[in-house]
């Protein structure tokens, strides 16, 4: 038995999903007979966590602060065991440029973008060079924050006049943004999972079909019943290959630990998916596709959350 | 066997196989209930640090502690048994007495009979639409509409028909076009739901003579009219007008006309916590209605009822004069900020009562993602899409007034307001000279509300406004 601080909510806009996750977490964590303390985080969350006196501190956080590094680096700080992936992998997931710059630089597949902050528009008159990025990457393009991990403040631009709007949209959620190619393709998240042993085992693909409305519309995508999940993707086995192979090599690049998912999508007639994030903190209610792609796997939701905590304890073995 | 028996008998854990099972499982009406990224942004408003302007809450910390305390022991002492028991399935007589005696001040005069008494207002909507609305039946209501009843007429697989407003409330000539419209497509509506005072969220009442209109036209079309009042009593200024349920009675009679559907509620005079609402309506609805409660709830809360009971046995009316003493105070606190904060592209409406103020900002501003903005800056407001079903609205806000201090609305709206001129500022940088060809935002005349007769701009300022900044 261990005594683990299950860290939930806090005040990122992904709020709910995070009380989801940490929910079915304490669920599990008690059904395998572990000893849980459920935190609300905010303001007070160092002392409580200290309050709690527990081995390990599983991190049921979405969004900026609990998917950033901002935690784990307190809990480095505290010497106390956390799940998943630690800080140096989580501030470059959580950045999309970052994130990017890294995928390309390691000659992973990711569409090509072009990031904007308010201080280039600000200081260095960016708006001037709109026409050049807007040429660059064709429309339809894709507006979005670098930080956000949900479809929060996520916009199409089918035409130049659209490209205003969405600026000040996503810069709504974060002071830098970028402008992505979209790709019309088939929406894949290819989820990893750790194992004691140190190697990292690649679930089964998820599929995200939406169900027959507007192609550009993502709030959609986050709508109960208007995307359906289909896992294990039907996918020619060499594709499959290739996705698992892209998502292995970018959660290894980015350094990720534990777990994590990796969002890409492959357009019609390629064998080549573009990977668009990783999440290193992906939801964790049953619904959620890493716990779906573990279930597909075998590795039922309780099974799944024991491995997690395992696997925090392993890494603070090994490192110290 | 008890629940938490129950309980540790599930199965050890849920899998996706078993979520698959559920999905086949679901009615197909579920698939218009919707949960939005908005709902998920507001669930955050919970956190005390954020000045929430997103509710409609009323005030209950003004409501007497030692009266609450007098009223129950009172019922202790004479209807324990009773407060505790089921009850009628259309209320208990006292209540019903004591709503009818409510309505005959607003020159509504009805008989005890005619009234259930439902669970909240809320339920008096669902129940209406429980009779009278079949998959692919159409709703009409105005643009925008309570939030609320969006996911009521969703849940029963409306298809919601928006009517646009101006100062003077829903437009008239532009329902009958569009039931023209709807019959020329063979098609029929079944009611309107119209919030004809004080709306919510538009914060406008709509005028006499569009209201002897609306009632003309009913009888004419023999088309239902869904009159929902919760506000009506909370009048800061002006004259009170007619209902469409007082327009529709005869003069000296006790017979309710035969098209409008009344609905009412405790919520906003006395307290939402109690839940208690009621609807008058036309006899053989009234009869559907009862069918529809019996199986819902077979009845509400007698505890409550009788909470109701006392209270309007003593002077209910000191409260009601109370709360609006307060939020007369609070309407203009908001209202003179929003003039001192709001930019000048910003239009809102001025409301003579209720709890709300509809804002319209420049056409590029999606105000979801300004309210991840907002509470990012620890304030809150309801996105205007809320309030439409069809994704109309997303340049609006509702801003509630009556659940926040002066000191707390003044800051609320000058953090808004803040964040309104940055995004003002980031938009003309993107759209500045060397993009001359890219058009600007639309003029505000387009937008869902914008006819919206009293359009205060900065600087302009009412002259009965009640305090100095």
């Amino acid at each position: 038995m261990t005594r683990v601080a299950v860290l939930k909510g806090g005040g990122s806009l992904e709020r709910q999903v995070s009380l989801s996750s940490g929910a079915r977490v304490e669920d599990a964590l008690e059904r395998l007979g572990h000893e849980v303390i459920g935190i609300d985080v905010g303001g007070d969350v160092l002392a409580r966590i200290r309050d709690a006196d527990c081995e390990v501190a599983f991190i049921a956080l979405h969004g900026p602060g609990g998917e950033d590094g901002t935690l784990q680096e307190l809990l480095e700080v505290l010497r106390l065991p956390y799940t998943g992936s630690g800080v140096s992998a989580c501030a470059r997931c959580s950045d999309k440029v970052l994130a990017k710059h890294a995928l390309r630089d390691a000659g992973l597949p990711t569409p090509d973008w072009v990031a904007f902050s308010e201080k280039a528009l600000r200081d260095f008159g960016a708006a001037e060079a709109l026409e050049e990025i807007e040429e660059r990457l064709d429309f339809p393009l894709v507006v979005k924050p670098a930080s956000q991990g949900s479809a929060l403040g996520i916009k199409f631009a089918r035409a130049p006049t659209d490209v205003p709007a969405a600026l000040v949209a996503a810069f709504s959620y974060d002071r830098k943004v970028l402008l992505e190619r979209y790709v019309r393709g088939r929406e894949l998240a290819v989820s990893l999972l750790g194992r004691v042993d140190g190697t990292t085992e690649v679930l089964p693909i998820v599929e995200a079909v939406p169900q027959g409305q507007d192609f550009y519309d993502f709030a959609a995508r986050y709508e109960i019943g208007r995307t359906a999940f289909v896992c294990p993707a039907a996918l020619e086995e060499a594709l499959t290959e290739r996705a698992q192979e892209v998502a292995l090599a970018a959660y290894e690049l980015l350094g990720c630990y534990g777990f994590a998912r990796v969002d890409m999508i492959v357009a019609a007639d390629s064998y080549e998916p573009q990977i668009l994030e990783v999440n290193p903190i992906p939801g964790l209610t049953d619904t959620s596709l890493l716990p779906q792609a573990a279930d597909a796997a075998g590795v039922g939701f309780d099974e799944l959350v024991g491995r997690i905590v395992e696997l925090a304890q392993a890494r603070t073995a090994r490192t110290g | 066997m008890s629940i938490s028996d129950d309980d540790r008998q599930r199965p050890a854990r849920s899998t996706a196989h078993e979520l698959r099972r559920y999905g086949g499982l679901f009615a197909a009406r579920t698939g218009r209930m919707r949960s939005s990224a908005m709902r998920e942004l507001l669930a955050i408003t919970e956190r005390p640090e954020v000045i929430s302007l997103a509710g409609g809450l009323p005030d209950t910390s003004m409501f007497d502690a030692e009266l609450f305390r007098a009223l129950m022991a009172q019922i202790a002492d004479n209807s324990t048994a009773q407060a505790l028991q089921y009850g009628p399935t259309e209320g208990l007589q006292v209540v019903k007495e004591s709503i009818a005696a409510l309505m005959a001040t607003e020159g509504m005069p009805v008989a005890p009979d005619e009234v259930i008494v439902t669970t909240g207002g809320q339920q008096a909507i669902d129940l209406v639409c429980k009779a009278l609305i079949d998959p692919g039946d159409i709703v009409i209501a105005e643009a925008p509409t309570y939030p609320g009843a969006v996911p009521t007429f969703c849940s029963y697989e409306a298809d919601l028909v928006q009517i646009e407003m101006d100062g003077d409330g829903m437009q008239i000539d532009l329902l009958e076009e569009t039931l023209d419209r709807i019959a020329a497509d063979g098609r029929r509506a079944k009611f309107v739901y119209t919030i004809p005072t004080f709306h919510n969220p538009a914060g406008v009442t709509m005028s006499l003579p569009r209201r002897r209109r609306l009632v003309d036209l009913a009888r004419e079309r023999e088309l239902l009219v869904v009159e929902d009042n919760p506000y009506s009593m909370l009048r800061y200024e002006g004259e009170a007008l007619p209902t469409l349920r007082a327009l529709e009675t005869p003069r000296g009679s006790r017979d309710g006309g035969d098209f409008v559907i009344y609905t009412g509620t405790m919520s906003k005079i006395l307290s939402p916590g109690i839940r208690v609402g009621w609807v008058v309506a036309p006899r053989p609805v009234l009869a559907k209605l009862n069918l529809g409660k019996q199986a819902a709830d077979l009845c509400s809360s007698s505890l409550a009822q009788y909470f109701v009971a006392a209270y309007f046995a003593g002077d209910w009316r000191a409260y009601i004069a109370k709360m609006c003493d307060t939020y007369r105070q609070r309407r203009d606190a908001m209202l003179d900020a929003l003039a001192d904060y709001l930019p000048a592209q910003a239009s809102w409406t001025r409301p003579q009562g209720g709890l709300f103020v509809w804002v319209t900002l420049p056409d590029f501003i999606d105000t979801t993602d300004l309210l991840a903005r907002a509470l990012a800056e620890n304030v809150a407001f309801v996105p205007g899409e809320a309030a439409f079903d069809d994704g109309r609205g997303h340049n609006a806000m509702r801003l509630n007034f009556s659940a926040s201090t002066g000191d707390q609305i003044r800051e609320g709206v000058r953090r808004i307001g803040k964040i309104v001129a940055e995004q003002l500022t980031l938009y003309d940088t993107l759209t500045g000279p060397p993009r001359a060809a890219a058009p600007q935002a639309p003029p505000l005349d387009d937008s869902a509300l914008a006819e919206v007769v009293s359009l205060p701009r900065r600087g302009q300022r009412d002259g009965r406004r009640s305090r100095d900044a």
